[in-house]
């Protein structure tokens, strides 16, 4: 009996599929933050050390916007294939939350800086600018407000509900993750909450002729791509088989936020009726609406780097490395940086390396960019690439060579001496003046070895 | 004359002259403060040993750096500052009880700018808690009452500014208006009020009442004393990003060009609105520009009436918000201090700016403030300011404001529609009532056409001896 229910429930999932839209929020990396001239950088700094009259909320204060965040929105949605209108405005966000010092958020509502975008075949729905809040840390007894986050640059980018799968919610992060560090304009590291997820997660379910829909749950308090993909697999599975036990479909109202326990693995109802929270939106009176021009936008496209979808392309097509590589090459800006300048290095060479062969090395080799620079990668692909070109005849002269001329080496390795081995090795590249594989004139020494023992 | 009867204009001869010094100046104001402000009240805060040092500073300058006074027009010279204005180490209430002990760490723009100019501050001036209301009868302290009549009300919400100004407790002193707050307590008091184009002054430091409307101001003695004052505090403020760049001229510069060929606009629906008296006042101030040479055209301006309700909606709409912050967390008291007006206020705007209503009544406010805007601009093709009454009444007996919640929205009648539209506005005394109470007439330009109001007030005060007038004290 218990076998046939898990034959049915088999089935039925088979029918149903998750839709998820994404809310990320990407802290923004400026000098200053937004709204006021303190530092926008507040990870890991005392308490309330990075504080003003503005981000404090104190009366009489007032805000005035960081150019350079706006600017960087503009080219965040340019990168997502945005486009930007001539006109967008700050609105405030009325809410109480003790962390809110002004008790309304600057944030955008109908006017957001960028609409209409796509990443991938993910749709884009908008890109915002808003300030974030303070920190509350619970201690005993007592919770205590930390505001030096307070007003720092927050950037929010939504998408549509085209998501059908956690592993695609995943690799959309950390694809519009790697955009981001491509702009320079944030670190959006998850773990240090540069970069929050929020994902909408319901089920689309077929009932024979029916389709209907789970009540939304927006998910929070994700902190890595890791439970974001675990988050959503819970909930998929939460909302499937609670809609089994209640059959209660989405309507207005329903919407739920729920919290991902990351200890316990799983969701916890946070809040009700998500949609009828009223923020009582209005158009931020202390700030000038932005207008902008055409020029304005081409001038912000034009300081867009190449986005790291086309880079591949192109290293594949200039390059001739392979597609994998390609996308390994491309994983962070400063890998790919690394290869083109090598690359451009090998160019003034005589008898430069193969492009492909610069690629496939820095791939193969796991090479550490932090402990080499371009020109020392070259170096060591040439010393290999001049083995290549060693006859093997010349190496096995070399071997005879060296084998008759130390013979107490010989003889300790018979005599089962390991380090021996190596000294011969060092000999042999010595005599090549460094040329050939070490790796391969073991091998050889030591069939010569083996071969004159048997002798 | 008494050093503290001087207006900033003789004060700072007087200094320069070495006639008498900051410390006097400043002790006779101090001592009118003492001598009547038990009956006036129209100080909050009276910095009596931190003026005195400022005053012995300014005479230390004035001693050593005589030139220094040329580029310092306040050097020693006292200034009453509205309560609104944070003020660094210096109790700042905007005479609500949740701020009762809140000491700012900072100074407004405004404070920085008259500071910069040498001023001493004489203290704080009460006004209606959080700027709410016409009488400052809203203060949760106490109420102002009129110098010219101790029963009587001096108008607000600048009442205690514009009442240190009539009293000759102080030189000089700064206003704030949202609609009104200068001109109204101006015109009840018999003082010179001058609203500027909204973002001429920078709001930074100003405890918000309605943002998108709020404008500091002078309130002087004569229309050259606010002529000065607004020189030194208007301009561009890298911390209000509502300040215009349009540069400052020097007010004082074409002040006495008198008003031959000067279009002068009078709108029926403004007069309309005015009590008799008042309305005799200012025709005849009319007569007196026209003889001077002004061309007088009868305009229409759309009826006041409408502006009363855009003004109520945005205002309201954006004191529920500003006044959020006051959650008794961070500083100041809780919500629970908050006294009847603020609680109405936040009440009727988060009523306006919640879902369902935000269209019918914050948006299409919007929209017709709009249509106030167009209206004004029209006017002012045909001429080059409007006259017209100030207050529709002279100052009202105390108490007038009780149990009458649009009591201010009443008396702002005529102020509102150039506030919805951010015009500069000065009002002027023009006569006085049959039972000695002053008459305030205002006059109204374009945006940034401060410098026009500023030439046309100052011929007519030439012209005329109201502002000579002072209360029996």
């Amino acid at each position: 009996m218990m076998r046939q229910i898990g034959q049915i429930s088999q089935i039925r999932r088979a029918n149903y599929q998750p839709i998820i839209g994404l809310e990320i929020h990407i802290e923004l990396k400026t000098k200053s933050k937004m709204f006021c001239g303190c530092p926008a950088d507040h990870f890991g700094k005392p308490p309330n050390t990075q504080t003003c009259p503005v981000c404090l909320g104190l009366p009489g204060a007032l805000p005035v916007p960081n150019r350079k965040a706006v600017e960087w929105t503009i080219m965040a949605g340019l990168a997502l294939g945005c486009q930007i209108p001539g006109e967008s405005k700050f609105d405030r966000k009325n809410y109480f939350y003790p962390d809110l010092p002004k008790g309304y958020q600057i944030s955008q509502y109908d006017q957001p800086l960028a609409i209409s975008g796509k990443l991938g075949n993910i749709g884009i729905c908008r890109v915002h600018l808003e300030e974030d809040t303070g920190k509350l840390v619970h201690v005993e007894k007592a919770t205590l407000i930390d505001f030096n986050r307070s007003g720092v640059p927050l950037m929010e980018i939504v998408t549509e509900p085209d998501l059908t799968s956690s592993d695609e919610a995943k690799e959309f992060l950390q694809n519009l993750q790697r955009i981001i560090k491509y702009l320079g304009i944030s670190e959006a590291d998850m773990e240090k909450g540069q970069m929050r997820c929020e994902p909408t997660v319901n089920l689309e379910i077929k009932k024979g002729n029916l389709t209907v829909y789970t009540p939304l749950a927006e998910i929070k308090n994700i902190n890595s791509f890791r439970f974001v993909k675990r988050a959503i697999d819970f909930e998929v599975q939460r909302q499937f088989e609670e809609f089994e036990r209640t059959g209660i479909e989405k309507q207005a109202g329903n919407k739920v936020t729920r919290g991902w326990n990351e200890q316990k693995g799983i969701t916890i109802l946070q809040r009700e009726k998500e949609e009828a929270a009223d923020y009582r939106y209005f158009p931020e009176p202390d700030i000038p609406p932005m207008r902008f021009e055409r020029k304005n936008i081409e001038d912000l496209r034009k300081k867009l780097p190449e986005l790291p979808e086309k880079r591949a392309r192109r290293f594949i097509r200039e390059y001739g490395v392979s597609e994998y590589n390609a996308a390994i090459l491309i994983e962070n800006k400063g890998k790919a940086d690394f290869f083109e300048e090598a690359v451009s290095y090998a160019r003034e060479l005589e008898k430069p390396p193969g492009t492909k062969a610069i690629g496939d090395w820095i791939v193969n080799k796991r090479v550490d960019l932090a402990k080499t620079s371009p020109e020392n990668l070259l170096k060591a692909i040439l010393a290999k690439a001049g083995a290549a070109t060693l006859d093997d005849s010349e190496l096995i002269a070399a071997i005879t060579s060296v084998l008759g001329i130390n013979q107490k080496a010989v003889i300790d390795y018979n005599n089962g001496k390991e380090p021996a081995l190596m000294f011969l090795v060092g000999q042999v590249l010595r005599r090549t003046k460094g040329k050939g594989d070490p790796g391969q004139i073991r091998l050889l020494l030591e069939k010569e070895l083996h071969d004159d023992k048997k002798r | 004359m008494k050093l503290n009867e001087l207006t900033i204009k003789e004060a700072h001869e007087g200094l320069r002259q070495k006639k008498f010094s900051s410390l006097e100046l400043v002790r006779a104001c101090l001592g009118q403060i003492k001598r009547l402000d038990p009956k006036i009240n129209a100080f909050i805060t009276v910095c009596e040993r931190e003026a005195a040092k400022e005053a012995e500073r300014a005479d230390k300058i004035l001693g050593q750096k005589p030139t220094d006074i040329s580029a310092r027009p306040l050097l020693g010279i006292p200034v009453a500052v509205k309560d609104n204005f944070c003020t660094k180490g210096l109790k700042t209430t905007a005479s609500s009880n949740v701020l009762a002990d809140f000491i700012p760490p900072y100074d407004a723009t405004v404070v920085t700018k008259i500071k910069d100019a040498g001023a001493v501050i004489l203290g704080k001036t009460n006004m209606d808690a959080w700027a709410h209301g016409s009488s400052t009868e809203t203060s949760d302290f106490f109420t102002t009452h009129n110098p010219w009549n101790f029963n009587r009300l001096p108008g607000g919400s600048s009442g205690g500014s514009a009442a240190s100004i009539a009293a000759d407790e102080t030189i000089a002193s700064l206003g704030s208006e949202t609609a009104g707050s200068i001109r109204q307590p101006s015109s009840w008091c018999g003082t010179v009020g001058f609203k500027p184009t909204y973002g001429r002054v920078s709001r930074y430091g100003l405890i918000a009442m309605a943002s998108s409307l709020d404008c500091p101001g002078p309130i002087a003695k004569t229309v050259s004393d606010a002529a000065i004052l607004l020189r030194i505090i208007a301009g561009k403020d890298p911390s209000d990003a509502t300040t215009s760049s349009y540069a400052v001229p020097n007010y004082l510069e074409k002040i006495n060009k008198g008003t031959k060929g000067i279009r002068v606009g009078v709108a029926k629906e403004y007069l309309a609105v005015a009590e008799n008296e008042i309305k005799e006042a200012v025709l005849a101030a009319v007569k007196t520009l026209e003889k001077m040479g002004a061309k007088v055209k009868d305009i229409s301006l759309v009826d006041p009436k409408y502006a009363i309700a855009v003004y109520t909606i945005l205002q309201r709409s954006e004191v529920s918000s500003n006044l959020a912050r006051y959650d008794g967390i961070r500083f100041g008291f809780g919500r629970e201090k908050f006294g009847q007006e603020a609680k109405r206020r936040i009440m009727l705007g988060t009523y306006y700016l919640s879902a369902g209503y935000y269209e019918a009544y914050y948006l299409k406010a919007q929209k017709m403030r709009s249509i106030i805007c167009r209206d004004f601009e029209k006017a002012f093709k045909d001429v080059d300011v409007i006259l017209g009454p100030s207050a529709p009444t002279t100052a009202l007996p105390l108490g007038a404001s009780k149990d009458h919640p649009m009591f201010g929205e009443m008396m702002d009648i005529l102020f509102e529609p150039s506030a919805i539209a951010g015009l500069p506005g000065l009002s002027l005394t023009c006569g006085f009532s049959a039972e000695g109470l002053p008459i305030g007439m205002q006059i109204l330009g374009p945006q940034f056409s401060e410098e026009l109001l500023f030439q046309v007030g100052y011929a007519f005060e030439q012209a005329t001896d109201w502002h000579k007038r002072k209360p029996k004290l």
